[in-house]
Parts: structure tokens; sequence; C-alpha cells
């Protein structure tokens, strides 16, 4: 059976609106549904007295059609009981209390997240200087060096990225040589396949796939480390047991990577030569001898140092972005997702921008 | 006699927020003194400037003797040894175990021997009245109580003459509760040291508690023993120490008043 809420009796000068039963959570939507074809054409007497349980949302119903009706016609409310007034006067009151939504303009939102960003760089700033201060203060006591620390990163950001970094840097020289071995075999210029691979992984792809990879695995775990020591107050009770956060955990982190990356590079450059050497070998059938005989004519050591000169440059970046993204991480948990998307986002542009600027200056100085 | 800490005319700011406006007090040597006040009054925030972890945007705070404002690199580190602080969640480290987490300072600080050091150890989880085997275990594995006390063992692992502790009684039950206030006091008579607490804890601020300061309206609106502060007619202190219950249950702290 169909429970009624609400009936109507049409007089000659006034509708009466009876409302009856629950008006409750459950029967809002289906008694709103009928209040919204209430005609609206002359006076209303709406009488509540046949109302059983009211709750906040009926209340709050019966005060939205009850303003509504006020701005067409007269109303007259009958049969309230003390308790229902009281329920209306306390929701009334909150519904004025309730502040209006602030509106936020565009030009504001481009003010504030121009400050912020600069508010950003300002902070990165000061996180570089701290770092140096404390890098120095360690320099003057060396045993305060935190040798165990810098081992237990290497091993954990060098040693075991070598299986990710060995397959990525595989593929790519495979990727590139069969690419490139397509356009050389064009002007049966086979042979140049061996410098191609090698003077680009060594210049330029071993450096840069390393970082990239380094900064999606090990950037964004500092950060997301940092950020949740901050959260349960470990950083805090550091500071307060006289151990610098800077010389614990930043210096560690930042010098044990400017260690490891060197080293990835150096093997992701001697993996990637060889998935160019296997894919020559399979597309213009460049034996392996072949190709080592051309790579010691071709591939001078200057373009492995040059490649290699990165290596610090890119760590320092990855581990210091990710620390001082680290430590903005606020009081939940939320901010640990975004500031370790903000890391790994941050230092791999970084990279790519410094990558850049190496190239130029390489260029400009004629190496 | 001079007082262990003294904080004069602090104001402190966030954004446009104002927390604090010019708060006064200073706290003597060896008594348990709280800092009492509704959320949001800046408790917390008072704590954090004198344990350095935050500086007002003006006022003087001088801690055993030293001004924090400015104060050199060597001074603060020495500061930081003389002092534990508890943390309201307990900030152990949670990458170490518990005797590794008390073990942590004495190991940076000191060129005491293994053995001893085990020793110490064993000592302060005895004292806060935690088994030994526990230090074995890493923080996660602890429950709410018993993280507090491995906390306030790692706060005392230096032999500090002044403790700092955030809420400790919050989240306990209340047995565990009045035992960790019969520890505070045990070790401030056997240790002779001096304790700030922050806490919303009414019996242990009827208990044990000699002075403390009333936070509100970015001001101290009481300080003193509980004779003083009860004499304050301010609206936060009407309503903390004479609502109905309080009276009831303290009757006979209350009445004489």
């Amino acid at each position: 059976m169909k429970k009624v809420f609400l009936a109507y009796e049409d007089h000659q000068e006034y509708l009466k609106l009876i409302s009856k039963g629950e008006w409750n959570l459950e029967s809002v939507r289906q008694i709103e549904k009928k209040l919204r074809t209430t005609p609206c054409n002359k006076k209303i007497i709406w009488d509540v007295s046949d109302v059983r349980v009211f709750d906040s949302a009926g209340v709050l119903l019966f005060i939205e059609y009850y303003e509504r009706f006020q701005k067409e016609v007269q109303i007259e409310v009958i049969g309230y009981t003390d308790k229902q007034k009281e329920m209306y006067e306390l929701l009334t009151k909150d519904l004025d209390a309730l502040p209006p939504p602030r509106k936020v303009r565009l030009l504001e939102s481009i003010g504030r997240q121009t400050y912020e960003m600069m508010y950003d760089v300002y902070d990165f700033v000061t996180f570089l200087g701290h770092l140096a201060f404390t890098f120095l203060y360690i320099l003057k006591r060396p045993k305060n060096f935190r040798i165990k620390e810098i081992v237990y990163h290497i091993h954990q950001s060098g040693f075991n990225a070598l299986i990710i970094i060995a397959l990525t840097s595989f593929l790519v020289g495979m990727v590139i040589s069969y690419q490139g071995s397509v356009q050389l075999a064009k002007f049966g210029a086979d042979m140049f396949i061996v410098d191609t691979v090698a003077i680009s992984i060594t210049r330029e792809l071993g450096p840069m796939i390393t970082a990239i990879v380094i900064a999606g695995r090990s950037g964004s775990a500092y950060t997301a480390e940092i950020g949740a020591m901050k959260i349960t107050e470990e950083i805090a009770a550091m500071r307060t047991m006289g151990f610098d956060p800077y010389a614990f955990l930043v210096l560690p982190r930042v010098i044990a990577l400017m260690i490891a990356l060197p080293l990835l590079i150096f093997f992701s450059d001697i993996v990637g030569i060889l998935g160019g050497m296997v894919a020559s070998d399979i597309q213009l059938g460049i034996s392996f001898t072949q190709f080592t005989d051309r790579l010691y004519e071709v591939l001078e050591v200057k373009h492995y140092i040059l490649g290699m000169i990165k290596g610090p440059v890119f760590a320092f970046i990855i581990a210091s972005v990710g620390c001082f993204r680290g430590f903005q991480v606020s009081d939940n948990t939320e901010s640990i997702g975004l500031h370790t998307t903000a890391s790994v986002v941050n230092s791999i542009f970084l990279v790519i921008a410094f990558d850049a600027l190496f190239s130029v200056l390489y260029t400009e100085l004629g190496l | 006699m001079k007082p262990v800490i003294e904080v004069e005319d602090v104001v402190t700011r966030f954004g446009e927020r104002t927390i604090h406006d010019g708060v006064n007090l200073h706290i003597n040597q060896n008594e348990i003194y709280a800092i009492l006040g509704e959320s949001g009054s800046g408790k917390s925030v008072l704590m954090k400037e004198m344990i350095m972890l935050l500086q007002p945007n003006a006022g003087k705070i001088s801690v055993l003797g030293h001004h924090l404002k400015g104060i050199s690199h060597k001074d603060a580190h020495e500061l930081r040894t003389e002092w534990g602080v508890l943390f309201q969640f307990g900030a152990l480290f949670s990458s170490l175990t518990i005797a590794e987490n008390i073990e942590v300072q004495l190991k940076e600080y000191t060129n005491l021997s293994k053995m001893m050091r085990a020793n110490l150890v064993r000592s302060k989880l005895a004292l806060v009245g935690l088994d030994p085997h526990v230090g074995a275990l890493y923080p996660a594995e602890l429950s709410g109580g018993m993280i507090k006390r491995a906390a306030l063992a790692r706060a005392l692992a230096m032999e500090p003459c002044l403790l700092f502790l955030d809420e400790p009684t919050s989240g306990l039950d209340p047995i565990g509760a009045r035992n960790f206030d019969a520890l505070i006091v045990e070790l401030r008579d056997l240790l002779g040291i001096t304790v700030v607490i922050i806490t919303h804890d009414l019996d242990s601020i009827f208990s044990i508690v000699n002075r403390m300061a009333v936070l509100a309206d970015k001001h101290v609106v009481a300080e003193g023993t509980l004779e003083n502060v009860l004499q304050s007619k301010h609206p936060f202190v009407e309503a903390f120490f004479k609502n109905d219950y309080t009276k009831e249950r303290f009757k006979e702290k209350i009445k004489d008043v």
C-alpha cells in the first residue's frame, strides 16, 4: 500500500494542505515530488497536526516549501507542536549561520598559484642553503659522516635498480639500432649503425634513461619516506633530540645517489650498446666482432666522459628534489601522494632541462 | 631560585591568525607544570616554541638559562641533549626497534660500550614498566599505551633535567592513565627533573600538577597553583573547572576555594 504523506482540501478562498504520516529521511523525496505540483493561486493553510514523525530532513523540506509558497501567496501554518517549532527554529538558525561559499575568481587563483610557486622556489633555495651548510659543517667533523646510511642507500637506490636499468637500457639500445638501421641501409651505410648507437647511448641516452628511471624509483621513495616521517612527527622528534634531519636523512641520500648514479650510467652504457649490437646483428647482419672492431674506432673516451659528467648533477637534482618535497608534506596522508607526484614530475623535468643545458654547453665548447 | 623556563610577551601568528598575543609564564625547578586551554588555544604551539621546533614572531623564551632567539648552533645542540620530549603519538622512529629507539641518542652522543648501552636500555624499559622483550619489537607492533611508555623511555634516555610531555594520558585507559601519572611523579621525585605537561586530563590536573597556566583568548588567563587558578573568573576557567561534573567529581578539592 502506498502511504499518503500529503492531502489537499480545496476550499473556496484557500487551499488546505494536510501533512500526514512520517516526514523523515526515507519519505522526503516522495513528498517533495508531490509538493512540487501544489498549485499556488490562493491562500494556503498548511496543517501539520497529523504528522507523526518529523526529523530534520522533514523539517528542512517543510522550510524550503514554506519559503517558496510564501513568495507566491499568503500562507498560514497550523497544528504544530512546541517540539516541531523548536526544531524549526534550530534549523532556520543554522541555515542563517551557514557562510556563503566563497567564489575564487580566475585572477585570484592565478595570483595565488604564482605566489605559491614563487614560494616553492624560495623554499627550495632555503633547502639548498641548509643542505650546503650541513655539508660544510660535517666536512669539518668527518666522523659525523653517516657512512652506514650512505652505503645502505647506495644499495637501495643503486644496486637494487640494476635489473630495471638493464632492461630499459637494453631495449632502448635495440630500438635505436632497429630504427637507425632501416635509414642507414637505404644509403648502404650499414656500418654507421655502430656510431649511431654508441655515441647516442654514451652521450645522451644512457645518462637520461638512468636518471629518469631513478627519479621514478628512488626520488619518489625519498619523498614518501621523509613525508611519512614528517606526518608521524618523527622529524620533529629528531630535531628535539638534536639530530639534524639534513645530516641524518638528506645528506646520506644525496651523497649515496651521487655515487650510485654514475655507476648505474656506466652499466646502462654497456647494456645499451649490447642491445644495439644484438639488434644490428639481427637486422643488418653485422657480427659482434665487426661491431666491436668498429666500436674501438669510433667511440672516443670523451663521449663516455661527457655522458658520465651528467651523472652526479642528475643525482643531485633527483635526491634533493625528492627530499625537499618530502619535507613539504603537511599533516595529512593525501599530501604524501601529491608531493610524491610533484617530486617525480619536477625531477624528471629538471633532468631533461639540465640535459638540454649540457647539450648547449658541449656544443658551444666544441666537444 | 631561577626559573627553568621563562616565557615573556610571546606573540605567535600563522598568516593572519594570531595564536598568542603576549603570553607570559615561568616554570620553576622540580615542579610538574601543566599548560591547559581549549583546543586551538595554542598549547602545542607554545610547547613547540619552547623546544625550538617553531619560533615565535615576537617575545622572549629562555630555557635552562639560554635565550632561544639567536641561540648558537652549539648551545642549541647542548640544550637538546638536556631535555626529553614525549610527543602526543609517541613519534618513535618506525624503522627502528624500541630498544634501538631508546639507544639512538646514547649511541650518537656518548662513547659508552655496547654492553653498557644495552643495560641502560633495559633499565629505562623497566623504569617505565615495560617488559625487556618489548625492546626487540617495532613501534607498529605495540599498543597505544606501550608506545607512550616506550616514547617516555626514549625521552629519558639521556638523563634529561627537563621533560616535555604532550598529552601523555590521552588515548590511555583510565587505569593506564593513573599509572602514567604515578610514573611521572615518581620520575620527578627520583630523578629531580622538571616536567612540563600539556593535558586535558582533570585527574592529572587535580592529582599530580603543582602549578599550571591556562591559555585562552591568546593570553595566559590564569597561572599558579590549583587554588590560584580556581579563583579566576575567566569563562574558560569557569567552564573547565566549575561545571557540574568537575564539581561533583572533585568535591573536596574544589570546596575549600
